[in-house]
């Protein structure tokens, strides 16, 4: 009379045995105790249960390497160098190595388990990176598709310099099952330190900038985790060379606002500044007001397409031709000279190019490539 | 059904006359696509006899003593893969225990193999063919090192023809369909050797 439950019976019961058989299994084959992550030979030292990732157990102690898939070994960002054996390259770290990194033992932290006492060495600056949790105080429409986002920390503050990048988290939303962090250059001011600014631009198709564009709201919690990146301004004394597209323009206005308010201007300063239209420019007057304070900061937006109606007297032109201009001429007298970019990677590839043939070293241009 | 053929026969007819891939086309998804690579294929060809070995003795009990005392053939599909599952899923947490070695060469593989359907088909013809608890063992056995022979023999093969002038559209998958038919042509001159169907 009861046949008929047998079948879920024998079936559920067996699936049973066997899930608890790896869970048993599993309980006893994968306890490695708790050993030891020893960070940059002694500076830190912090126990974790063993078994796990390497990212993974350095987050739960608040390290946090750059990552922005979330360890699933697709983006390769969380890249450390593993002095200690931890066991064989995996086929999955591979493809985001370059041979030199193969050599200089860098593995990808998600990818390497923490099974016995290890010891890494990862960039000092990493000690500095939190996750924030705050709310969206401030968002402004700075042209047609580009937004300022201010997020105000709940009881937290940041340290790091103009030009750094930290990664926005966003939640599920719509079709995207999964929140989703992508990392945007810091445009506040370093010595605002009680919450950050990005500058974000709608990519077509792009889940954290749509989000950005079409669900954020002022006063909706946010968690940010950074700051990360070494696109900082060299301390020297070479004539600066910058160029910056659409929200490129982040990393400069901080970097500006830094050296403004530290009064540090006294380096020339060429900042170009590619749109396409009067309407993708933004930040115009604010330039312009840094330029009459500082003679040695010279602000040159230029328009590729300028409409008839933009009534443009300003550079016209490819942001490449305008520079090669200005650096056969203007710049072209400058002892020293260092190249910062930050823009698309067309752009930027672009635009090295033309600074490399007008005379300025490899090793003296540096950039954040929007990829 | 002949369930008086002698293990040993059982085995080297699993290996040559029934090879699994090129008598009966199972488990040919990861053969095609893995034999790309021959160390790869080495890998992949042990981790499958390991599976099949340990999978087709302990779903042989599962058969005997649940599925057929309580008459429920009509679920083996399905309990045949929570086993498979289950089994490997346990052996690779032990593998990567023992040894990272071991891991590298053959644990890496273990996920792609439980919906390898020659480990299912394996199961399904020792159900099929009644066969006994030796029997299942050496054609377990011989499944996987014929599995791992045939994996081994067209990853060499391909490892030639990658260096051959081959038409442009047979590139890839055409010309690897095109070998594996002659492989298989040449594995049926073994047959009536040994009859075990």
């Amino acid at each position: 009379m009861i046949s008929y439950l047998t079948a879920p019976v024998i079936v559920a019961s067996l699936s049973g045995i066997l899930a608890a058989l790896i869970t048993v299994i599993d309980r006893i084959v994968n306890n490695y105790g708790e050993v030891q992550i020893n960070i940059n030979s002694g500076k830190r030292i912090i126990p974790v249960k063993g078994g796990n990732n390497l990212l993974l157990s350095l987050s739960e102690n608040k390290i946090y390497l750059p990552s922005a898939c979330g360890g699933r070994g697709s983006c390769g960002a969380c890249k450390a160098k593993v002095v200690s054996d931890a066991g064989p390259l995996l086929p999955t770290e591979m493809p985001y190595l370059s041979r030199q990194e193969i050599d200089g033992r860098i593995r990808l932290s998600c990818q390497v388990k923490v099974k016995s006492d290890i010891d890494i060495e990862v960039p000092e600056e990493l000690f500095n990176i939190k996750r924030f949790s705050g709310v969206v105080e401030r968002i402004t429409d700075l042209t047609h598709d580009i937004k300022e986002v201010f997020i105000k920390f709940d009881d937290d503050t940041i340290d790091f310099s103009a030009g750094q990048y930290a990664q926005l988290e966003v939640p599920p939303y719509a079709k995207i099952k999964e929140s989703t962090q992508r990392a945007y250059s810091i445009s506040s001011n370093p010595s605002l330190k009680n919450g950050i600014e990005f500058i974000i631009r709608l990519v077509p198709a792009g889940i954290v900038t749509t989000y950005v564009h079409n669900f954020l709201k002022i006063g909706e919690k946010v968690k940010a985790v950074g700051p990360f990146g070494d696109f900082e301004i060299r301390q020297t004394e070479a004539t600066m060379v910058w160029v910056a597209g659409g929200s490129g323009m982040a990393p400069f206005k901080s970097m500006i606002y830094d050296l403004k308010e530290k009064n540090a201007t006294g380096r020339p300063i060429w900042y170009f500044f590619g749109a396409r239209s009067l309407k993708d420019l933004f930040y115009l007057e604010e330039m312009k007001n840094i330029e009459k304070e500082f003679p040695d900061f010279h602000f040159i937006p230029a328009l590729s397409e300028p409409l008839p109606e933009d009534n443009w007297k300003g550079e016209t032109g490819l942001i490449t031709d305008v520079l090669r201009k200005y650096m056969k001429n203007e710049i072209g007298n400058a002892k020293e000279r260092e190249g910062y970019l930050c823009g698309s990677p067309g752009m930027i590839d672009a635009c090295v190019n033309v600074m490399t043939s007008e005379g300025i070293a490899q090793d003296k241009i540096y950039y954040d490539k929007f990829a | 059904m002949t369930p008086l053929v002698s293990p040993l026969a059982l085995f080297f007819a699993s290996i040559f006359t029934s090879n699994i891939l090129l008598a009966n086309f199972l488990g040919m998804c990861s053969f095609i696509s893995i034999s790309r690579d021959f160390n790869s294929s080495r890998g992949l060809g042990l981790a499958v006899t390991v599976v099949l070995s340990v999978t087709s003795i302990v779903n042989w009990f599962v058969l005997k003593y649940i599925l057929i005392p309580f008459d429920l053939l009509y679920l083996r599909f399905i309990v045949f893969i929570i086993v498979i599952a289950a089994v490997v899923q346990i052996l690779e947490m032990i593998i990567e225990r023992i040894s990272q070695n071991l891991y590298m060469t053959l644990g890496i593989f273990l996920p792609l193999i439980t919906v390898n359907c020659a480990i299912l088909g394996v199961v399904l013809f020792i159900d099929i063919r009644n066969y006994s608890l030796v029997q299942t063992f050496f054609y377990g056995v011989g499944s996987g090192l014929g599995w791992w022979l045939a994996i081994v023999l067209l990853a060499a093969i391909r490892e030639k023809v990658d260096k051959a002038p081959v038409p442009a559209g047979l590139k890839g998958i055409g010309i690897t369909l095109i070998t594996i038919g002659f492989m298989a042509m040449a594995f049926v001159g073994f047959s009536g050797m040994i009859n075990v169907q």
